[in-house]
């Protein structure tokens, strides 16, 4: 029951106070600010899949960006050319990887401002990349995003991987998201048959898992791009290309219908 | 019933300052099995190559053996961001030791030091099961193994990582020779510990499925550490 | 220096009775005793030219370096103390990185030009801190669009089609004054600005020097950056060429 001998409630709590400095609501002021931590990814990108060959790296990525199971954006870059020696792909939270792309960008500008002939290596971005990650895992405050980083070293193809953790290793055949169930078995299988790829047979092989991850993982996206880094030949970035769709299996598959 | 606003004041999280209840964990088991035995002037380190997350493998072929010095290794199963991160900052407070000092750590002194480094972190532990090994000063072959916030125990053989527990009794009865009637008084040697270190990761692999595709082995003498790799079952 | 600085030259914040001060004039003194540099507008980008003063034979060629890359697309030549504009040249670096990071988009050179201006001016204003003894000049090929501004140590910053400091601005300014900067390309400008350079430089009090080139034009596609290796050697010698034909006229009038 309404009670007149207590205070009514305050009519807007928070806000402006007679007497006192306007503040945001529930906002303390000071520098020991709370904030929110990112605890999941907004808009997000699925598999990366990249492979090493004989001459050199390949990493290819698809242009969705989902916002949960809604296919938001259909122009979403997520392979790149770092400088003349690295490529980079990234899957996870679009926003987080624009942050570290704009890093990255900024990093080459002050390296060439530097003008004395040094290049970041592959190695190097890979290493500074896996300690960006991990501190801010170590804060709480996650870079959601699993990195993919190609490259030549010493005239040696390189390929290495970090996730959102700071976890990175790397590997002949790297494959995130999605792809690590369904691209990487099909991606050993066919290096375990033929150790030493062609660019040829390697480009064939990253384009049949991205058809078959096509088929098979809800968040892709029939439009992908391909970095690709060659010893001889330098680095390109090829695309949007498109998956060769085949649904003439379907009617095979129970459930289909 | 009150009509009081305070009941029906919407609550807007983004507003709010009350505390949240995160999803995101900072740490991943990544697996992996680390194996030691010492003898009296060498000592025997394993660690599986496997690394992997929950039922995905990340790479089959992960050296897990961190040297140190020319006579101290330390071996890492768990976390492996935390391996990465810990694993740096001993080669940097060992190279800071060597041009401080004019000399190399020992392993004793190496044992000291990541057991303070690790217990510096103690409220945000690296989560890291640790198996150091090396010679002492007097040459001896020595085994240390950690808990994930800095315990140190000194032993002559250990089983740690994923298939620690596993592997432990099977090194009490082969190498501990514990609860046995009659013993033999045979000297391990090298062959043995290796043979052993073999045999005991052929077992793991076959139960635990974070331990698996090769072996790494570095025998440490006062020659040197040695390398040595053999192959697990892959599935 | 004369009677009327005395008692008001030691402090940057405050004025002498005529209305001057004193610390920051002092500056542009440190920056008259250094190399002369200038810079030269053409029809399709901005050329920087620098003469690097060598005090030591043991000098390794191509060090020390008197042209800053600020941003991709933004040049920065400098005059005066070198250690002193070097921290300008970091400045303006930051000022860059920090536009790009905010905006996405490369820093206008007239708002990099104020940015650093602002900075420089307040070094003038207290008097626990000395002005900066440097003078510097940025230049810029933006949406084809040439820009060149010269700072000086007071902070105040002008955009010029020619400018020079440094030892010999003013005879620079003279040789500048007689091109008609508005006809010129880059390709040929470099030459011109190569030819000043040998031209200003007095060799009875400085030995040595090295000539630094850099250009922004439509042929770097809009980056800044030293001239090629071909384009550097053809003003050289061309400059030199010049000097020949000069000092040969030089004889025969006596």
């Amino acid at each position: 029951m309404f009670d007149p001998t207590s205070n009514p409630p305050p009519f807007w709590q928070n806000g402006p106070a007679p007497g006192a400095f306007y503040n945001f609501p529930n906002t303390k002021s000071g520098p020991s600010d709370e904030f929110q931590h990112s605890q999941a990814p907004i808009t997000t990108a699925t598999s990366i899949v990249a492979i090493k060959y004989a001459t050199g790296v390949i990493i290819a990525g698809d242009l969705l960006g989902s916002y949960g199971s809604l296919a938001r954006y259909r122009n979403c870059p997520r392979v790149l050319q770092v400088n003349e020696n690295i490529i980079l792909g990234a899957g996870g939270d679009y926003g987080d990887f624009q942050y570290i792309k704009n890093f990255i960008e900024q990093k080459i500008v002050q390296e060439e401002c530097l003008d004395d002939g040094f290049k970041l290596k592959p190695k190097s971005l890979y290493c500074w990349l896996t300690r960006v990650m991990y501190s801010c895992r170590s804060k709480f405050d996650p870079l959601w995003n699993n990195l993919v980083i190609g490259g030549i070293q010493d005239g040696e193809p390189f390929l290495g991987t970090v996730d959102k953790l700071g976890t990175a290793f790397t590997d002949k055949i790297i494959c995130t998201g999605y792809g690590a169930h369904i691209a990487v078995p099909l991606l050993r299988e066919a290096m375990e048959k033929n150790p030493n790829m062609s660019k040829d047979e390697a480009k064939a092989l990253v384009e049949k898992s991205m058809e078959v991850l096509f088929y098979r993982d809800a968040r892709s996206f029939p439009k992908y791009q391909v970095a690709i880094i060659d010893q001889n030949e330098g680095s390109v970035i090829e695309g949007p290309l498109v998956v060769k769709q085949n649904w003439s299996l379907a009617h095979m598959i129970s459930g289909y219908n | 019933m009150s009509l009081s606003m305070e009941g029906i004041r919407p609550h807007y999280p983004d507003y709010s300052n009350a505390p949240m209840q995160r999803h995101f964990s900072p740490y991943a088991d990544n697996g992996g099995s680390v194996v030691a035995i010492a003898g009296d002037d060498f000592v025997v380190i394993g660690a599986d190559t496997r690394l992997s997350a929950g039922f995905s493998i990340y790479t089959r072929d992960q050296n897990k053996l961190f040297p140190l010095s020319k006579t101290t290794v330390l071996g890492c199963a768990g976390c492996w961001c935390d391996t990465l991160t810990l694993t740096r900052i001993l080669t940097s407070r060992m190279q800071m030791y060597q041009q401080e000092h004019n000399k190399t750590m020992s392993t004793v002194a190496c044992a000291q030091m990541l057991s303070t480094m690790l217990y510096y972190k103690r409220f945000f532990p690296y989560y890291i099961s640790n198996v150091l090994v090396g010679l002492d000063n007097e040459g001896k072959g020595c085994v240390y193994s950690y808990d994930p916030i800095g315990h140190c125990e000194k032993a002559t053989y250990k089983a740690g990582g994923s298939a620690g527990a596993l592997l432990q009794p099977l090194l009490d009865n082969q190498i501990g020779l514990k609860n046995m009637e009659i013993i033999g008084d045979s000297k391990l040697t090298i062959e043995k510990a290796t043979n052993i270190i073999k045999d005991v990761f052929i077992s793991a692999a076959e139960r635990d499925i974070y331990t698996g595709d090769s072996v790494i082995i570095n025998i440490i003498t006062k020659e040197g550490i040695k390398d040595d790799k053999f192959e697990l079952r892959k599935d | 220096m004369s009677s009327i600085g005395t008692g008001y030259d030691l402090s940057a914040s405050q004025f002498s009775p005529d209305g001057r001060v004193f610390q920051v004039e002092y500056a542009m003194k440190a920056v008259e005793n250094s190399g002369t540099i200038i810079g030269l507008k053409a029809k399709d980008g901005v050329i920087l030219a620098a003469e690097k003063l060598i005090l030591s034979k043991l000098h390794e060629t191509g060090t020390n370096r008197r042209i800053f890359n600020i941003d991709t697309h933004i040049g920065m030549a400098v005059s005066g103390l070198i250690a002193d504009a070097r921290q300008i040249v970091e400045i303006a670096r930051k000022e860059a990185a920090a536009y790009r990071t905010k905006y996405g988009t490369k820093i206008p050179v007239k708002f990099l030009n104020d940015r650093v201006s602002m900075y420089i001016h307040a070094y003038t204003l207290y008097s626990a801190i000395r002005p900066y003894g440097c003078s510097v000049i940025l230049s810029s090929f933006d949406n084809d669009e040439p820009e060149m501004y010269t700072i000086d140590p007071s902070g105040v910053s002008f955009g010029f089609h020619g400018c020079a400091t440094g030892k010999a601005k003013q005879s620079a300014k003279t040789e500048i004054e007689k091109l008609k900067l508005g006809n010129y390309t880059c390709k040929e400008l470099v030459k011109e600005a190569a030819k000043i350079i040998y031209t200003v430089h007095d060799e009875l009090k400085d030995k040595n020097f090295e000539l630094e080139l850099s250009w922004v034009c439509k042929d770097s596609k809009g980056v800044h950056e030293k001239v090629p290796d071909s384009v550097y050697s053809d003003a050289e010698k061309a400059a030199k060429q010049a000097m020949e034909a000069d000092s040969e006229s030089d004889t025969e009038d006596m």
